[in-house]
């Protein structure tokens, strides 16, 4: 048995990571809260946009932009793939990986090459080490994520989309269910699936300024930009969320071998005392 | 009914909502003015200042850097952006997000090998639900 002085060290130092998995669970808890916030703060911008479009699509039925177009064959698709900075978030990125990968094989099953978009660290990381075909890579996002760090790498695929380049653009990210639970998720990003038109209760138009094309261009760019922000966004929630449940487990598991080794040096305690008795009481009956 | 209702929005967050009698707008094809029941329009915007004449008299600056306007008789609408946009910025950005993937690319191998990525994959989540157990275990 390891002698008394040994353990208490040995207490002392799960004590300490004890310390630093309950400061980061704290930490994760009140990010997340945070980045919830920010995933409600984008939606109004979204029903909007998407109203504006809707509307453009039903008030210019004859004009039809690429974005909107569903392209027969498809020789080559776009992956966007959305995952965390940083590690310490349990299998999150794993299992987003895994979810890539299966739809990435999918393509390749069918005959289709594949450029991928990275955002994130860690995916960063996993496509290069895995050899994709890496086009465009943002890392370093932070937890308020902006929209400028995102543009390039949206830009970069969107162009090739419209230079035909590839032919389907999809997005995948971590969809958040609710603190305990998230699930990765692959979203078709481009040709856009058509906007659910309202019913117009009397024909009216907007006037447009400069042209109606050049708009519909605009907005559709921006939406499509907005997607893919509001992707980062709850994956940065999911993170928080993740990265906590991870630290509490942790923070758990550091008790239980506290309590553990606590049973231990009791136990050395008491057999050091023992001993220390017998020995008193047979050298005093050894006097006598 | 003399007032508009005024949403200013960008992707990252609600910037204002109100009531107000008049709105001046930096659009595309210059500054425009809006007062209730004008007619339905659409446009793009110049970086600039989105000036807010308020119910109470008061006036309200917001600055945009671009976006759309959309406007409807008792309703007007900016979607801001919630960056820097130019066409320049847009390609040097891009240009940027490029190279920093060219530049990791130098040292990759070629081709995926799906089949050999998934069993890695498959042996970490095999590792992770092994703890996961081990650690049920251990509470029992």
């Amino acid at each position: 048995m390891a002698g008394a002085k040994e353990i208490r060290t040995q207490i002392k130092s799960v004590q300490n990571t004890q310390k630093i998995t309950k400061a980061m669970e704290m930490v994760a808890a009140s990010k997340m809260r945070k980045a919830q916030d920010r995933m409600a703060a984008s939606r109004p911008y979204a029903h909007k946009i998407r109203q504006v479009i809707g509307h453009l699509g039903n008030a210019n039925p004859d004009y039809r932009h690429p974005f909107l177009v569903e392209r027969e064959e498809v020789k080559r698709v776009g992956f966007i793939v959305i995952s965390t900075d940083r590690g310490l978030c349990g299998g999150l990125n794993t299992n987003l990986f895994k979810k890539t990968l299966a739809a990435m094989k999918e393509w390749d099953g069918k005959g289709a090459e594949i450029d991928v978009c990275v955002f994130g660290g860690k995916a960063e990381s996993f496509m290069h080490r895995i050899g994709a075909n890496v086009v465009a890579q943002n890392s370093g996002l932070g937890d308020k994520p902006h929209m400028e760090d995102l543009i390039g790498g949206v830009t970069v695929m969107l162009d090739a989309y419209k230079e035909g380049r590839i032919d389907r653009l999809f997005v995948v990210q971590n969809e958040f269910i609710n603190t305990m639970s998230q699930q990765p998720e692959v979203h078709r990003l481009l040709p856009i699936e058509p906007v659910k038109e309202e019913e117009m209760l009397e024909h009216w138009d907007y006037i447009y300024e400069p042209s109606a094309e050049g708009l519909l261009d605009d907005v559709l760019m921006r939406y499509l930009e907005m997607q893919v922000y509001q992707g980062v966004v709850e994956n940065v929630a999911c993170e928080m969320s993740a990265r906590m449940i991870a630290m509490k487990s942790a923070t758990d598991n550091a008790g239980e071998i506290i309590d553990n080794l606590q049973l231990v040096y009791n136990k050395a305690r008491q057999a050091a005392i023992t001993q220390e008795l017998a020995e008193i009481v047979s050298g005093a009956a050894a006097v006598e | 009914m003399n007032t508009l209702q005024i949403d200013i929005v960008s992707a990252e967050g609600e910037i204002h909502t109100g009531e107000a009698t008049l709105v001046v707008a930096p659009a595309q094809e210059g500054e425009v003015g809006i007062a209730p029941r004008h007619a339905p329009l659409l446009t793009q915007m110049r970086p600039g200042e989105v000036r807010v004449h308020d119910v109470g008299g008061e006036q309200l600056f917001f600055y945009v850097s671009g976006g759309i306007l959309e406007v409807q008789p008792h309703r007007v609408t900016v979607l801001a952006d919630a960056a820097q946009r130019a066409k320049d910025i847009n390609e040097a950005a891009a240009l940027e997000a490029k190279k920093r993937a060219e530049e990791a690319l130098e040292k990759r191998e070629e081709g995926v090998n799906y089949s050999s990525v998934q069993a890695e994959l498959a042996e970490a989540m095999a590792q992770l639900q092994a703890l996961e157990r081990v650690r049920r275990q251990a509470k029992r």
